[in-house]
């Protein structure tokens, strides 16, 4: 199945997808790679604010090349979203509904995935130029002084992407997998 | 002596530097293509179709084919009656500069390992310089990204393991890869040398085309026997399932000690970069 999907999202809306679903996401997207989730955790212990509305936010492992003059972005495909296992699951308990990676998760996240009723999507790993034409504008939004991995609030438009984990436990990593084998 | 000025040796990889991260190497895209007409799993042969339309996208968009420019890796092949007018390995960081600077790529190092701030230029560049007989010098550009090269393993394996003990290395390497590496994947296999011998000898491995088998039959046939083994692995482009996990893999190999059989695999993926001119 394909779900269009507009961020921000509900429990409600994330419902019906399933590990293998695609989604076209438009809306609001911020990026966030290991630095940037380091600095929000330390936000959050110092009891501070995050550096965005993290209810039913999408948040995008990301950390685009440079854009050219006139460009809205560089190349923008995922980063491994392993690296971010240690981080996930305290978002996602505040609310953060979709995360956008490629790459497995651990069972902490699988588990708040299932417990908070929201979604994990991979974006193509190492198709940035294509991933870059779904963005429509980008503004950073803080932390410039960390480069590629500054937090960008993004604008996209169906954006193309693939159930991975979905809120009842289903993971695209183990059951396609399995699927082909089982059909070989 | 024939002299070689930094200066050119400073624009050569700057160029390098661009054209590695937007066109692939024909041997490349050539096994995406092959991989695309051979899968028979439809997702992962439409997963393959729309990596091939991303090359062609960072050609019609004039961008990078993958955001992770990577790490500039420059092999020299430097001979041994060249003269460069200047510092060799500065002309090297200040061609990367340059490049990842007039190309719009990221720069993604950072100058120590634990304390991460950014040198904001890529540099330094990763430098293997060999010397060779002759008058050229032959310089290639092989940037690489770290999603895959995390997922890189080395052993120490003992004698006794054989070739079956580095063939379940080379696979379980590849298991536990699973999706992160962003399949379908290329691989370098170094097997005996020492210890950083054997890191060295699997990343010069990525550098020989994909069409080109190990000129040892011997060889050839464990790359043939790895490949197909890997590729029943059922990972699939993505991991999202299918026969395409691997496009190809190359081995070097060095004489090694009569203790050990040291296995290195440099994981690299559908976005492996090279880049050659002679000067």
């Amino acid at each position: 199945m394909q779900y269009k999907l507009k961020t921000p999202v509900t429990q409600a809306d994330l419902a019906p997808l399933r590990a293998g679903d695609t989604v076209l996401l438009s809306g609001t997207v911020y990026t966030a790679r290991d630095a940037a989730h380091q600095r929000m955790m330390e936000l959050l212990d110092a009891k501070k604010p995050l550096p965005f509305p993290v209810e039913g936010s999408a948040v995008y492992y990301v950390g685009p090349t440079p854009e050219r003059p006139g460009e809205v972005i560089g190349s923008a495909g995922p980063t491994t979203s392993g690296r971010m296992d240690a981080y996930s699951p305290r978002l996602l308990d505040l609310g953060q509904a979709v995360m956008i990676g490629k790459g497995a998760r651990n069972q902490a996240v699988k588990d708040a995935v299932v417990r908070n009723g929201a979604v994990y999507l991979a974006a193509l790993g190492g198709a940035g130029a294509l991933a870059a034409r779904s963005v429509k504008a980008l503004k950073i939004i803080c932390w410039e002084d960390l480069g590629c991995e500054a937090v960008r609030e993004l604008e996209v438009e169906d954006f193309p992407l693939t159930v991975i984990l979905d809120a009842h436990g289903g993971d695209l990593y183990e059951s396609g997998p399995a699927d082909y084998l089982a059909h070989t | 002596m024939r002299t070689i000025s930094a200066a050119a040796l400073t624009q050569t990889v700057a160029r390098l530097c661009v054209r590695a991260n937007t066109q692939l190497p024909p041997d490349v895209t050539a096994a995406l293509s092959a991989a695309r007409s051979t899968e028979p799993w439809p997702l992962a042969q439409s997963t393959l179709g729309l990596l091939e339309e991303n090359l062609k996208a960072a050609a019609a968009q004039n961008l990078p084919i993958c955001q992770d420019t990577g790490m500039a890796c420059v092999f020299v092949e430097l001979g041994q009656e060249v003269y460069i007018d200047g510092a060799f390995e500065e002309a090297i960081h200040a061609g990367v500069r340059q490049g990842y600077g007039e190309g719009f790529l990221r720069k993604s190092i950072v100058a120590d390992p634990l304390r991460r701030g950014n040198t904001g230029d890529n540099t330094p560049a990763a430098i293997t310089v060999h010397l060779v007989p002759g008058d050229r010098c032959t310089v290639t550009v092989a940037p690489k990204g770290f999603g895959s090269e995390n997922m890189s393993r080395l052993a120490m394996l003992k004698p006794a393991d054989g070739v079956e003990g580095v063939k379940r290395f080379v696979v379980e390497t590849l298991r536990q890869a699973g999706s992160n590496p962003c399949p379908p994947t290329v691989l370098g296999i170094g097997i005996g040398g020492s210890f950083d011998k054997v890191a060295y000898l699997a990343k010069k491995a990525l550098l020989r085309p994909l069409d080109q088998p190990h000129p040892d039959p011997f060889y050839a046939d464990l790359e043939q026997e790895l490949l197909a083994k890997i590729n029943a692995l059922g990972i699939g482009p993505q991991g999202f399932g299918g026969r395409t996990t691997c496009l190809g893999l190359a081995i070097e190999t060095a004489p090694t000690h009569v203790a050990g059989l040291p296995v290195a695999v440099n994981v690299s993926c559908h976005v492996t970069r090279r880049a050659t001119e002679v000067l």
